[in-house]
């Protein structure tokens, strides 16, 4: 953290005008020393976790003890999340932008002394290239960052979050100085709608034109609006509004408040989940630090406008993320979809118009307002305007956070900057839009990542989550995975979610034993009809996708498994048998001693025997087997 | 909502299987369903309470243009020009497939086997997990002993598959008036068993709480 220079420049009084605060840009610019060695270290959730923090103190120790500090002090500046997690803790040294990877704190020594005084990078530490091994010094030259437009994600990873001068001095509140002094509200509405900007939260609803329509719901009734921001996030291996939220927060809140001069609301809401404690922390100090600056709160920056903001902690349900679900929380009682057919516009949060955008939406807003609706528009592809930040997870090599222009084709995501899966095998399918989005398989790679085509391929963009998976991922395993979280997290309000889940469920577990029947898969694909119609919310409205899609796309293998009773991913341990092969068995014992059930026996050094009958196929001997001996048939 | 009010109101037309109807302002589809004559079976609701729109029996498949939408007619307000339907395919899957689930939630109600028969489902495929059970969780207890009666004597605990309707502490009430608004409303006849459980021993009360 730079706390040295925060605490000297919050002296800096209240901003009273919009030129107030380009003076404080300029002011924060013309201070910098663009020669000084800055290191950044990761501090978002994935680099603490792998001991971050010890990696900063061991540098600031080594940068003490190799007495650089006589010439410049080199600062150490914590960010918030790369993206790069499966890499992580990373070490950026800027300016030249050298990429260490995998730091530890016994590294910290050799950065100072090669990087800052010899001048050459550690080579152990540069990333290496996946498949052509060369090693790569430059953060930009890695395909993981190479292929991606960061715009959301810009400042992430470049500046402290915690630091509401360093956010200024990388242009924030810039857009929202542009909206006080040069636009009306209606003005800032229009550039939203001619932006194409549509809901990242999951149904990729336009943006500007909800925003139109709550300006309208308020001139029939006037009384107070709300503006809500959705950071509840409950998708499993989803945490690109976690990123946003803790690596850079006042572009969510710089949005929020452009949005409310926008709509006419003066009381904002955040709605983040319990579960994101950081997330939490940086949102509270960037809300004390712009209320400090004049920001937020009363007059902001001498413009008349008044707009304040409060916390509220999510419940922790998934479906808490549902509008209505999230407003009854705020509102204090228990989160609970409400039917809709009055929209949330017109009547939201305590049953006045309320415009409620997730994290990411928000975030863009800024970056519309400062470089212009017409530059926003030509990123992506006509109906799907701008990037969409992803999460990549599962089967693939790269696991990590990307911001991607809308459009781009599905394999390139994968397979580029993903890395494709680890190993040989090419990917088998991609879940996209989280849990209850829909299972794409590999020969659908071309189909472009943009809202209308991904609805149309029978999944959604949902809010980015990407579950890759490839040979050994069974799909009738993988869609009663899906099923199980979602059937957790239904309310149970309503009938055809409550009991339907569970009765799909029924289905599929009986397909994963080998039984049922043709007609049962059919009549599974009709109680997926009536639970996507009858459902009161979307949760239960688009929880059947999973089993559509992967009926839709991997027949063949739903009939494997009720036909011939045989699972062709080896993963229905109903359905799958353990064998040794003598050929390749060396007779080591390692099968014998792992086996729980004790039923696989053999003399020492000759071929082992494992007896079907006893076996459980938990499948610790294909674990224990040096020899790949142990096969699945 | 008073279907004779005496002060003018903007009146709308759609129809309703092919059958032009007319209905107030404000209406649901349901309420004009029922004033005209058509059948919509319904489990949650009940015209002196709130709706909820919890079972989903009461759907109907909504059509504008060539846009349709499956949609619960105990809640959607009428709208000028819109075609609703019935009994389509669609409507019909839900409720088919809501029926036979909810003969396996609900094995010992007679009124659940009842209704289900009206439409062909006399058997469930699915595993029953209490065989005494006869409560689908729709809430209308809930609702008129908190909006009618107003007393709050029982509620809904937990969520989602592990939901049920109890009495704070699950023990029986103090706040219960015995009045039976419950019993009444409950469409299953699940209430009529459980009375006891949220009243607790009549003869013990004094008028002042009674003791548990
Ligand atoms: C079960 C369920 C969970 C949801 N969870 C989230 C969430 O965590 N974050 C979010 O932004 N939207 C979530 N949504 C979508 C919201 O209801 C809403 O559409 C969204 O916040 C609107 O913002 P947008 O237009 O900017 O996308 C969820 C929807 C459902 C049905
Ligand atoms: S669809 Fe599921 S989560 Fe939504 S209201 Fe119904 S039971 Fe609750
Ligand atoms: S937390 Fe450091 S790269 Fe994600
Ligand atoms: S009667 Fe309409 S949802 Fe139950």
């Amino acid at each position: 953290m730079t706390q040295q220079s925060t605490a000297e420049k919050l002296d800096q009084s209240r901003l009273n005008s919009t030129q107030d605060l380009l003076s404080l840009t300029e002011s924060i610019r013309g201070r910098r020393d663009e020669k000084r060695p800055v290191i950044i270290v990761c501090h978002g959730t994935g680099c603490l976790a792998n001991g971050s923090p010890n990696v900063a103190e061991a540098l600031r120790q080594a940068i003490k003890e190799a007495g650089i500090a006589a010439k410049v002090v080199p600062q150490i500046k914590t960010t918030g999340c790369h993206g790069f997690c499966s890499r992580g803790p990373l070490v950026i040294m800027q300016p030249a932008g050298i990429f260490y990877q995998r730091v530890q704190p016994d590294d910290a020594q050799e950065i100072i002394q090669a990087t800052l005084v010899e001048g050459r990078p550690v080579e152990r530490l540069l990333y290496e290239d996946t498949k052509t091994g060369e090693r790569i010094i430059h953060d930009y030259e890695i395909p993981f960052y190479k292929h991606q437009q960061r715009i959301v994600l810009k400042n992430i990873g470049k500046i402290d979050p915690t630091d509401i001068y360093d956010t200024i001095g990388a242009g924030g509140y810039l857009a929202l100085a542009k909206v006080l002094s040069r636009m009306s509200p209606a003005d800032v509405v229009s550039a939203i709608e001619t932006s194409g900007l549509r809901g990242r939260g999951g149904a990729g609803f336009p943006t500007g034109r909800k925003w139109a329509s709550a300006v309208a719901a308020s001139k029939k009734r006037p009384g107070p609006v709300y503006v809500v921001v959705n950071g509840d996030e409950g998708d499993p291996g989803a945490f690109m509004d976690r990123t946003v939220m803790e690596g850079d927060p006042h572009a969510v809140l710089e949005g929020l408040i452009i949005g409310a001069y926008a709509v006419g609301s003066n009381q904002g809401f955040m709605y983040v989940r319990a579960e994101y404690p950081l997330a939490i922390k940086h949102l509270n100090i960037a809300i004390e630090q712009a209320r400090e600056l004049g920001l937020l709160g009363k007059n902001i920056l001498g413009s008349g406008f008044d707009f304040d903001v409060e916390i509220a902690r999510g419940a922790g349900a998934f479906v808490c993320g549902e509008s209505t679900a999230l407003f009854t929380s705020i509102e204090g009682r228990a989160g609970e979809p409400r039917p809709k057919y009055i929209r949330s516009v017109e009547e939201g949060l305590w049953g006045r118009p309320t415009v409620l955008n997730n994290v990411e939406t928000w975030a863009n807003v800024p970056l519309i307002i400062e470089r212009g609706a017409d530059w926003y528009k030509n990123i992506g592809v006509p109906h799907s305007t701008g990037t969409k930040v992803f999460s990549l997870v599962g089967k693939i090599a790269n696991v990590g956070l990307v911001e991607v222009p809308m459009g781009i084709p599905l394999n390139r995501l994968i397979e580029e900057i993903g890395g494709g899966t680890p190993g040989a095998g090419r990917f088998k399918a991609v879940q996209t839009g989280g849990p209850s989005g829909g299972c794409l398989p590999y020969e659908l790679g071309d189909v472009p990542v943009d809202f209308d085509s991904l609805t149309k391929a029978g999944s959604m963009m949902g809010s980015g989550g990407m579950i890759v998976m490839d040979e050994h991922d069974c799909v009738v395993d993988v869609a009663r995975y899906f099923l199980r979280f979602l059937e957790e997290e239904s309310c149970g309000k309503c009938l055809p979610c409550r009991l339907g889940l569970k009765a799909m469920l029924e289905f599929l577990n009986r397909f994963a034993r080998g039984e049922g029947s043709l007609e049962d898969l059919a009549e599974l694909e009709n109680l997926a009809k009536a639970v996507q119609d009858g459902s009161l919310c979307a949760l239960g409205g688009s929880a059947p996708n999973p089993v559509l899609t992967t009926i839709r796309y991997f027949r063949d293998e739903y009939e494997a498994h009720i036909k011939e009773k045989r699972c062709p991913a080896g993963v229905c341990k109903d359905l799958i048998s353990y064998i040794i092969d003598p050929e390749k068995c060396t007779g080591c014992g390692a099968c014998a001693r792992s086996c729980p059930q004790g039923c696989i026996t053999g003399e020492k050094k000759k071929p082992h025997n494992l007896d079907p009958a006893q076996c459980i196929r938990c499948g610790m001997c294909l674990d224990s087997c040096k020899f790949s001996a142990v096969v699945v048939r | 909502m008073s279907k004779n009010s005496i002060k003018e109101k903007n009146i709308i037309g759609f129809t309703i299987n092919g059958q032009a109807v007319e209905a107030e302002e404000g209406w649901t589809v349901l309420e004009t369903a029922r004033y005209n004559g058509f059948h919509i079976p319904t489990l949650c609701y009940h015209e002196a309470i709130e709706p909820s729109g919890a079972c989903r029996l009461c759907v109907v498949e909504v059509r504008e243009g060539d846009w349709s939408k499956v949609v619960i007619s105990c809640m959607y307000p009428v709208k000028e020009g819109i075609e609703i339907l019935t009994d389509s395919p669609r409507v019909h899957n839900v409720r088919r497939w809501v029926l036979e689930m909810l003969l396996a939630e609900c094995p010992a109600s007679k009124e659940i086997q009842a209704l289900a028969a009206e439409y062909g489902v006399s058997s469930s495929r699915f595993a029953s997990v209490d065989k005494e059970n006869q409560c689908m969780l729709c809430g209308l207890c809930v609702r008129v002993c908190n909006e009618i009666v107003g007393v709050n004597a029982i509620s809904f605990a937990s969520r989602g598959t592990s939901k049920e309707i109890a009495t704070p502490y699950k023990v029986p009430s103090t706040a219960c008036v015995a009045c039976g608004s419950c019993v009444t409303v409950c469409p299953t006849g699940a209430m009529q068993a459980r009375l006891d459980q949220v009243r607790g021993d009549i003869s013990q009360r004094t008028g002042h709480g009674h003791a548990h």
